[in-house]
């Protein structure tokens, strides 16, 4: 544990829990792990929407149905692939844009998922450290940067103004999600 | 199958962020089926929209909302998981805009053998499915806004290289050119644009309302 303070050890243990949380809620239908779940990031999926413009009321129902979303598709997540957080996200991010702009996202098409591609225990590990390694350098970013990045996740910025220049790691996170692919892909033929 | 042409980081983030129209949504969507390095890399910036939800200033719920989210959950029934991918040639996303596969699109003509279908989403954008004849040539032209172009079968080449099933040829207003769809099998795209082509010449001006474009 050498070069790492106390807090991010937590933030760690925290997100490998989330992980372990979903599990329970996926395989078990486990309802206290979900309230600790929804204690977690209900109020943060809120957070989220009001920032994007949703007054608290639609925010708050919306939040209740991304945590509801959550549940229902459970069996999807893949911690090779993402984090508790990041999925959560993604969850959130398409209510936005049925509730705030009644308008359609088109989504990739979904990858197979199921016992026989069960991830193996370190790499949804190292997914969850290396988020957690991300999150440590966005709240050291100087604050202009961070405000670029917060105005293109929030809709404050049009697209040809996107830059991705974001001087945050994300190579690392990119070539694990690569490895995840191959094996799952392996397993499909 | 090799894809040479990605999806840009910037394009990438903003279908992260959710700040593309629909259109150009669509078109990277059924690139990213396709390519799973463009997949993984958007993986990382799901995973920046994640943590900097997670750095969110918490706005707390109602003390009933756990109860009532738990009553949405019993009252939920198990949803199909999408059908997987058949044997044609349109990736999930585009085949739910065309109700199906190459067989369910309603080809209109509009000149020089070339045929297209509009698919319907919202304003701001529009997407169009192409077909155009192996050895077709489509006039020199520019772009007023962005182009995107995916390939889904055949190929085309221009001044920039050779797009073939899977690449995605990003086009903007500083760019001009000739596309030639290769011999041998038709070429069939699916192309988005948020402003009409500008085409140089002046037989293919005349050509500019046909296609609508």
């Amino acid at each position: 544990m050498t070069g790492r303070d106390k807090s991010s050890v937590t933030a760690q243990d925290e997100a490998e829990d989330f992980a372990a949380l979903l599990m329970a809620v996926r395989d078990a239908g486990d309802k206290a792990a979900f309230a600790a779940l929804f204690l977690h990031f209900a109020p943060r999926i809120k957070a989220y929407l009001m920032k994007s413009g949703a007054s608290a009321a639609l925010a708050e129902e919306c939040a209740q149905e991304v945590m509801a979303t959550l549940w229902q598709k459970a069996h999807l997540f893949d911690p090779a692939r993402a984090s508790v957080a990041t999925w959560v996200f993604t969850i959130a991010r398409n209510r936005r844009i049925d509730a705030l702009r009644k308008s359609r996202r088109p989504e990739p098409e979904d990858l197979p998922w199921g016992p026989a591609a069960e991830p193996d225990q370190a790499e949804a590990l190292e997914m969850q450290q290396e988020t957690t390694r991300l999150a440590a350098a966005l709240a050291q970013l100087p604050s202009k940067q961070r405000s670029l990045i917060e105005r293109a996740y929030y809709g404050d910025l049009s697209h040809s103004e996107i830059a991705a220049e974001t001087g945050l790691p994300l190579g690392t996170i990119k070539s694990r999600i690569r490895l995840a692919l191959e094996r799952l892909r392996h397993h499909m033929t | 199958m090799t894809i040479k042409h990605h999806v840009s980081d910037s394009l990438l983030m903003a279908y992260s962020a959710d700040q593309l129209p629909e259109a150009f949504s669509l078109v990277v969507a059924t690139h990213l089926s396709l390519c799973d390095d463009c997949r993984a890399a958007l993986g990382g910036f799901d995973a920046l929209g994640g943590a900097l939800m997670q750095s969110a200033e918490a706005v707390p719920l109602s003390d009933t909302a756990l109860d009532a989210t738990l009553a949405l959950i019993a009252a939920q029934r198990p949803v199909a998981d999408r059908a997987a991918p058949g044997a044609g040639i349109f990736p999930a996303p585009l085949a739910d805009y065309v109700g199906g596969d190459l067989g369910a699109v309603k080809w209109r003509k509009v000149g020089m053998g070339v045929r297209q279908a509009i698919l319907p989403t919202a304003k701001g954008a529009t997407v169009r499915l192409l077909h155009i004849p192996a050895g077709q040539v489509i006039p020199d032209h520019g772009h007023r806004g962005m182009e995107l172009t995916l390939v889904l079968q055949g190929a085309f080449s221009d001044a920039a290289g050779r797009y073939a099933r899977g690449d995605l040829d990003m086009e903007t207003e500083a760019t001009q050119h000739t596309p030639v769809a290769e011999a041998g099998v038709d070429c069939i795209c699916l192309s988005a644009t948020d402003a009409p082509l500008r085409f140089t010449g002046f037989i293919p001006r005349m050509l500019q309302p046909l296609f609508k474009i």
